[in-house]
């Protein structure tokens, strides 16, 4: 090798302390470029999720400005708490889970001033990861009106296949309340649903080789209905 | 001497087959099965995967008269988890919903044992240009081999490729399943391990 340069203690430190410094300048020059458009891309999830639950788009094929627009025109979001009163100065986009465990965001579709479906997140532990989703309901708060799971780490095409549309559509007019008004939630059965199964109304096709992540699914799904259950009794007492 | 003289040439051919670092030198296995689900995932790990190790490459050769070579894999070290860092972030921003699929495995392009060992075994040793054709060359042939086994996982996996169906809706009604074997690791180990056959058989190379 060519003229090593003399390698001294200090030599070795000063080196050290320029990578450190051109590679940390580099690093935090690129995250505060491209944080807008980071930003921007999360938001645009969040808000194409709710948008596809609730029924106001079909497809992938919007541009960004358009799914926007949309958002701002049907979708109000508000949050509430564990007693299901509305909570004020909180902004339903900005409710961490974890952070805030008390406070509910719930995301309304309005058609003519009257609101029309409800979403709500949902999330839990499935089988390996922390799955995260939205479900709507219709105005009657008890029919699904759409699921869906937007971010997990689930077995791609056994687990993971709950992101997928024959698996979320599924769910669709569905019934989350028995006969007594209860909430029993939709359950994800292990195998297939028949004609003749048992309170089909309640129930979805499972995914076979998923039945964890079925099972978990059916756990957080519940916990999140009866977390939101006395804002429910609240709406359908006709106060709100 | 020419940029794309003969020898030079060399240095990105040679690790497409005689020395192709998955089926030769077997690195880089870990991405390798964790990726190749689907053809889009592994061809953006592809990319991903030659932008960092040609310019980490030629980074580290520019440098490799002056790094102190008892610091010199921590250097290394930092030079391509920057690299690695700056391609996460591009890809957030631009290609949000893959980057959502890759998810931790960028990350981990950072201990792909092709980037630090091309780093060690050539950068150090040589100038920046035949560097940069020797990363081109490595992650081509990672990539050779990422792509040919997703196009075999997704193909037997979900009968589909590139996300469309291929599989036609008939054979599902006559019978046919999809192969779950090949959504799993495992099926990615078989796969892999017949492609090396195969690869071994071409090249003539035998294990000592």
């Amino acid at each position: 090798m060519a003229s090593k340069p003399r390698i001294t203690k200090a030599y070795t430190l000063g080196f050290a302390a320029a990578i450190t410094m051109v590679c940390s300048i580099l690093l935090a020059s690129a995250a505060t470029l491209l944080k807008e458009r980071q930003d921007k891309n999360i938001q645009l999830d969040i808000k194409y999720n709710i948008l596809t639950v609730l029924g106001l788009v079909e497809s992938e094929d919007h541009t960004p400005e358009h799914l926007f627009k949309i958002y701002d025109d049907k979708v109000k979001s508000f949050v509430v708490d564990l007693k299901g009163e509305l909570v004020e100065g909180r902004k339903a986009e900005g409710v961490d889970p974890r952070k805030d465990p008390e406070l509910l965001p719930v995301y309304t579709r309005q058609e003519n001033g009257r609101v029309v479906a409800y979403c709500f997140p949902t999330q839990g532990k499935a089988l390996w990861s922390t799955v995260k989703g939205y479900i709507a309901l219709e105005e009657d708060l008890n029919t699904v009106k759409g699921i869906t799971f937007y971010s997990h780490g689930e077995t791609p095409g056994l687990g993971g296949e709950i992101d997928k549309e024959w698996f979320t559509s599924s769910f669709k007019g569905k019934t989350i309340r028995n006969s007594a008004g209860e909430i029993v939630s939709v359950e994800v059965v292990k195998g297939k649903i028949r004609d003749g199964t048992k309170d089909i109304e309640h129930k979805v096709d499972g995914i076979s080789g998923a039945t964890l992540t079925g099972n978990g699914l059916n756990e957080f799904i519940k916990t999140t209905l009866e977390k939101y259950e006395p804002y429910f009794t609240i709406v359908r007492g006709g106060s709100s | 001497m020419s940029l794309l003289s003969k020898k030079n040439m060399g240095f990105v051919k040679d690790p497409l087959m005689d020395n192709n670092p998955i089926a030769t030198q077997v690195l880089g296995i870990c991405s390798a099965l964790a990726v190749t689900v689907q053809m889009q995932t592994a061809i953006v790990m592809s990319i991903a995967v030659i932008v960092v190790v040609s310019f980490s490459n030629v980074l580290i050769s520019l440098i490799r008269n002056k790094v102190p070579s008892n610091i010199r894999i921590i250097v290394e070290l930092a030079i391509v988890a920057t690299l690695v860092i700056l391609v996460d972030q591009v890809l957030k921003a631009f290609l949000y919903d893959i980057s959502k699929q890759l998810s931790v495995f960028v990350g981990l392009i950072i201990t792909n044992c092709i980037i630090l060992g091309r780093a060690e075994a050539f950068a150090l040793q040589n100038k920046p240009w035949p560097s940069f054709l020797d990363g081109v060359g490595n992650g081509l042939g990672y990539s050779m081999f990422l792509i040919a086994v997703a196009f075999g996982r997704e193909i037997l996996g979900s009968g589909s490729l590139l996300g469309f169906q291929l599989i036609p809706d008939a054979a599902y009604a006559a019978g046919y399943q999809n192969m779950g074997l090949m959504v799993l690791a495992p099926g990615a180990f078989i796969l892999l391990g017949l492609l090396i056959w195969v690869q071994r058989t071409i090249t003539g190379t035998v294990a000592d």
